[in-house]
């Protein structure tokens, strides 16, 4: 290995002793720009750090030991406490030379000590690079269970010295995620005999989980001594799926780093670095983002400069100036709830199963919003608090959620739109402090072992509002909610809004509808319940179950527009298909409602024009209109029925123009499928769709690196779709930027294709590749009843006419997968991973 | 000044091709085989391994394309091994001797081909053990041994054509016409598997290029396809109806059709037999490659597309028919 080198330097007590360690400048000479110093845990070894060293750039020093007794370095027969092992590492730098800037990285058990040596040379730190690890035992946990287990007399020896079960079950965690048993076999090569495994033991049985134990007075200091890194940069990274270092660590750390970046790698575990492909490239996109530290920076020049690290954040300068003209001097999002307080007028109405709806007023929203704030108080709720909201929508979900907004509080909003399993990974990933529900909310709540202080939402009502008690002045770059993408391709992705990215949202959707006090919102679409109070606009949730849009039928809207003399209607696809599937039901009375309809929004997934030509002849005097956004922002761009009736057939689904304040730009397809640095706003130029708002969201949660790849044009987002602008400025959407398929004759977007051959006749189509990446082979996938999976010759030689291309193959099935949430969009990835198997053919 | 091209094997399909298309451009060409290539060129009758015969033949040649081989599904290993190996010896040391500069050595993919589906891959290095049957280790071994002989004097790059067809092919085209003729057509798992093949016209181009770029790519092996893999079911089907006949109806599980081959191939030793266990696994899984390096490094494109193909293989066959 040209990396590996041995060094004997002097250890704590002063004696001679030889470290194993892998070094990139082994063998080279002059001053590095910086040094990673990078510490392994137990019972692994430098090993772990090699794609690191591999990657890291020309400039840069990666060092990565192993300790002593452990891995290749010596034996030294001396029990090595903590505290002395920070010694140990800091004589070996020391000895080393190791003058200029450096950050630490380090994993498991290395954690500690790599801080401790943080801690003792401030003046060299430069940053704190976290993976999977611990300083401090947070009351709650009951995870180390598995260690106290193997700390237990009896156990300790034959676990950890005597076989070597402990290594093996270390790297089992990654065998199960891909790990190769070469790569597995190297993790054990240090440890061959007892003799070698020594240090293993020793190490466990100098984790501190009592106070008196020699080694917890310098744990509590290095814990403790961390909350003083607040200039540092630090970076956390994480495998949520590691069962001794789970997710209470990494929230203790944040507690103690609060300016740390964070990206949890989604189905990691406890050897993230080998269960997370991209780790290495995002922990060097984190560094490469540092100011630069130039060698010729003296060592006090670098403690003086305490840089402050903003978090990265989509919206820069240009946005805000934006947003300021929607959302004025608006401080907080509660503004029309309070503006309106004294108006005896419905603010919300829930339709039940009778056609009537309860009513509820914009003075009992506005006294029971007041009412919980005041109750979430005091069960403990705090500015800045986190909390999942686990209440079906309603007056009760919006009066909680305005009620957290009041008091500066985080709502964390996922519902079973995602699936059990997708919300239960969704609210982990959030890790709310609190968790307000009803009774089924709290319920499965606990069934997802959810942590965190359980509020009963009926409690709260009966709350009586105390006078006096003054709500804090909430700033509008604080965060006011955590919400979730529909996870159609890939796990949901947290989505942190702060309180002027919502109030933008409101703002635009207030302005763009020119809605006043005179309309009522029909939500068959849950998220926009919410927002109504917020703009100052009544708002009717249809007898439905709001979280599967399918579950619409035309005559519960009908009774829900009646009922509050609905001028809008919001709703996704699938309600209206349901819709159009129901409408036959409708009474003279049910569609005279339906055709007092000004504005009839249809948006979460392409609609297909046909349903929209048939609500047109429902709501006959709306404007049918399609708003084009993402969890991210929404709405982005719009089109209504006229306009896409004259826009007619492209490649792709058209959208229409961007809305006021929205900037629409394009960043190229490279052949690889990925999306280049350059935007452009040339026409029909085919690329991953960027835009710039001031309603954009602020980052991903817990993604670091997600929010870095989606932000990578400082202030504008990457929206993952792909398409691009026609002459005239308008967007069509030819798919995801994750579907593209990438032929040898360069990328080649989906949804162009698949319209063309839904024209031909096709129920639903989808368009996908198989094979290796930059040579892939391009499918057609529709939705037949007929046998088989290849179609006939005749169908096959069809559609190759009517879309004018080759498919290499034309497949059929009864079915597409589709995301829960919006029930319509296609998985694409799934359905090429399908085609793959059949045309690899019978594998023996 | 021409150049002399020695082709060998012009008895077969793609020899002969191959020799027409360097006679158009206007080289010198020199034919190489057993019987008689009934081309306008000067002919040898040698067999491979006639060293002499050989070593006359080489004279004053500028390059070689060496298509000639035992290619078959059955027969003894030793008739493989004289004819794909030492053929194949005698071939470059009498090239070297002769001062050529530029050696095609005719391959086949089959020759790095160990039983799994080829989803996309460029060529794999051939492995003269992993290979399965004898014609397969037997190329293997040939590949190795031409690439190998290749010095700064003497480039040799490999060409592997993936199933060649075309008006006039005696293999996979007259196979399935001669099934499908007795109404004994049949496809193996349904003919899910996407597998490349090669128009013959692209093929003998191909060549042409490689010997061309055969300085350039001294060394590499190359696999050769039409770059439009298409499931087992449609070529077959459209082989079947190019000439008049109906397209395939029933279907055989894999592993059935597979104890069938290896049956087939113990009753029909000496003879070629309607099924073998090569066949079943080329006919059941999926055989297509990534062709950037080869079309890149080759400066070649296949200017025939399979629909003008399969129209110029009905044309043939029903003109013949009638």
């Amino acid at each position: 290995m040209r990396w590996s080198r041995t060094i004997t330097a002097p250890d704590h007590t002063g004696a001679q002793v030889t470290w194993h360690l892998l070094d990139t400048w082994a063998d080279r000479a002059g001053t590095p720009r910086l040094t990673l110093l990078c510490v392994h845990g137990n019972p692994t070894w430098s090993f772990m750090w090699r794609t690191l060293l591999d990657a890291a750039p020309d400039d840069i020093r990666v060092i990565a030991v192993d300790q002593l007794d452990m891995g290749y370095s010596q034996r030294t027969s001396t029990l090595r406490r903590l505290a002395d092992r920070v010694e140990d590492l800091s004589r070996l730098t020391e000895h080393m030379n190791i003058t200029g800037p450096v950050i630490t990285v380090a994993h498991d058990w290395g954690g500690p000590i790599s801080l401790g040596w943080a801690l003792s040379h401030r003046s060299q730190l430069a940053g704190i690079v976290l993976l999977n690890t611990a300083v401090h035992q947070p009351p709650t946990s009951h995870a180390p269970s598995l260690i106290r287990l193997a700390r237990a007399p009896g156990i300790l020896p034959f676990n950890t010295k005597a076989t070597p079960i402990f290594i093996k079950a270390t790297t089992a965690l990654s065998r199960r995620r891909g790990m190769t048993a070469p790569i597995a076999d190297q993790y054990c090569a240090p440890y061959a005999s007892a003799a070698r495994r020594q240090a293993v033991q020793d190490f466990v049985a100098d984790i501190p989980m009592e106070d008196s134990h020699p080694s917890m007075q310098p744990l509590h200091a290095i814990a403790e001594g961390i909350r003083q890194l607040n200039d540092i940069p630090a970076l956390l990274l994480w495998g949520p799926d590691d069962p001794v270092f789970s997710d209470i660590y990494l929230h203790d750390l944040e507690a103690r780093l609060p300016h740390a970046d964070v990206h949890r790698y989604h189905g990691a575990s406890h050897l993230v670095i080998e269960d997370a492909p991209t780790l290495v490239e995002d922990l060097l996109a984190w560094i490469a983002a540092l100011p630069q530290h130039r060698n010729d920076v003296t060592a006090e020049a670098i403690d003086a400069t305490t840089t402050h690290w903003p978090p990265i954040n989509a919206t820069g300068t240009d946005a805000e100036a934006t947003s300021a003209q929607f959302t004025g001097d608006q401080s907080t999002l509660l503004h029309q709830v309070r503006h309106m307080a004294a108006v005896d007028q419905p603010c919300l109405i829930t339709m039940g199963r009778s056609g009537n709806g309860q009513v509820v007023s914009w003075r009992t929203l506005a006294d029971r919003v007041a009412r919980i704030a005041c109750g979430v108080q005091r069960r403990g709720v705090g500015a800045g608090d986190r909390v999942s909201v686990l209440i079906p929508p309603g007056p009760e979900l919006v009066s909680v959620i305005y009620a957290l907004w009041s008091i500066g509080a985080v709502a964390v909003i996922a519902d079973k739109g995602l699936g059990v399993q997708g919300m239960r990974r969704a609210i982990r990933s959030a890790a709310p402090d609190h968790v307000i529900g009803s009774r089924q909310g709290l319920l499965l709540a606990r069934t997802c072992g959810i942590q965190g202080a359980y509020i009963s939402v009926s409690d709260l009502a009966g709350m009586r509002e105390q006078s006096g008690e003054d709500l804090p002045n909430v700033p509008d770059a604080a965060e006011a909610v955590v919400v979730f993408t529909s996870g159609a391709t890939g796990p949901a992705k947290g989505v942190v809004y702060t309180h002027r990215q919502v109030g933008a949202t409101m703002a635009l959707l207030s302005q763009h509808y020119a809605l006043t006090a005179a309309d009522t919102l029909v939500a068959a679409f849950a998220p926009w319940a919410i927002l109504g109070p917020g703009i100052g606009v009544a708002s009717v949730i249809p007898d439905m179950d709001v979280t599967a849009p399918g579950t619409l039928r035309a005559d519960a809207l009908a009774d829900a527009i009646s009922a509050g003399n609905g001028t809008v209607v919001w709703a996704a696809p699938a309600a209206l298909r349901n819709v159009e599937a129901t409408s036959h039901r409708l009474t003279a009375a049910q569609r005279a409602a339906l055709a007092g309809v000004r504005l009839m929004l249809s948006a979460g997934a392409p609609v297909p024009i046909g349903l929209l030509d048939d609500m047109a002849a429902l709501f006959a005097h709306a404007s049918i209109r399609t708003p084009y956004g993402m969890t991210e922002a929404l709405p982005i761009a719009e089109a209504d029925l006229t306009q896409i009736h004259a826009a007619g057939q492209g490649n792709g689904v058209y959208v229409g123009h961007a809305l006021p304040g929205v900037e629409i730009m394009i960043a190229a397809l490279n052949p690889d499928g990925s999306s280049a640095l350059e935007l452009s706003s040339a026409a029909d130029l085919t690329g991953e769709i960027v835009v710039r708002a001031a309603h954009l969201r602020d980052r991903y949660d817990r993604l670091w690196a997600t929010t870095l790849q989606a932000s990578r044009n400082p202030g504008w987002h990457r929206t993952g779709d792909v398409g691009h602008l026609d002459a005239a400025g308008a967007l069509r959407i030819e798919g995801r930027l994750a579907h593209v398929v990438t032929t040898s004759a360069g990328p080649l977007t989906p949804v162009g294709l698949e319209q063309a051959a839904i024209a031909a006749g096709a129920q639903q189509a989808a368009v996908v590749g198989v094979g290796p990446r930059g040579t892939q082979q391009v499918i057609l996938i529709v939705t037949d009843p007929g046998r088989g999976h290849l179609v006939d010759a005749q169908e096959r030689e069809h559609y190759r006419r009517a879309c004018s291309y080759p498919f290499a193959a034309v497949l059929r099935t009864d079915a597409f997968p589709v995301d829960i949430r919006h029930n319509s969009k296609v998985d694409r990835i799934a359905l090429a991973h399908w085609a793959d198997g059949i045309l690899a053919g019978s594998r023996r | 000044m021409s150049r002399t091209i020695l082709v060998t094997g012009a008895t077969g399909m793609l020899g002969r091709v191959t020799a027409q298309q360097l006679l158009e451009r206007g080289d010198t060409v020199r034919v190489m085989q057993r019987g008689d290539a009934g081309l306008a060129c000067e002919q040898f009758r040698a067999d491979l391994t006639d060293t002499d015969g050989v070593q006359l033949a080489m004279r004053g040649v500028d390059g070689v394309i060496h298509c000639a081989a035992k290619v078959s599904m059955t027969g003894a290993r030793a008739d493989f091994q004289r004819v794909n190996v030492t053929g194949t010896q005698v071939m470059l040391h009498a090239a070297q001797q002769a001062g050529v500069a530029s050696f095609v050595h005719v391959s086949t993919p089959s020759v790095a081909h160990v039983g799994r589906p080829i989803v996309g891959d460029d060529a794999m290095p051939a492995d003269p053990d992993g290979a399965r049957g004898n014609y397969a280790q037997t190329k293997a071994q040939a590949e190795v041994i031409a690439l190998a002989s290749t010095t700064k004097e003497f480039s040799v790059c490999a060409i592997r054509p993936h199933l060649i067809w075309g008006p006039g092919d005696e293999q996979l085209v007259a196979r399935i016409l001669a099934r499908a003729a007795a109404g004994r057509l049949f496809l193996i798992d349904h003919g899910h598997a996407l597998i490349d093949t090669t128009y013959i016209d692209n093929a003998a181009d191909a060549l042409v290029h490689a010997l061309d770029a055969c300085e350039r790519v001294s060394g590499q092996a190359f696999v050769v396809s039409n770059g439009e893999p298409r499931s087992v079911s449609e070529l077959i089907e459209r082989i079947a109806v190019a000439g008049g006949y109906p397209p395939p109806g029933r279907s055989v599980p894999g592993p059935i059709a597979l104890l069938a081959g290896r049956l087939a191939e113990r009753i029909w030793q000496n003879t070629e037999p309607p099924l073998t266990a090569f066949l079943v696994e080329q006919l059941s899984t999926a055989h297509w490659f990534d062709q950037r390096r080869t079309r890149a490094l080759l400066s070649w494109n296949p200017r025939i597309s399979l629909d003008t193909g399969f129209t110029r293989l009905a044309q043939h066959l029903q003109g013949a028919a009638s």
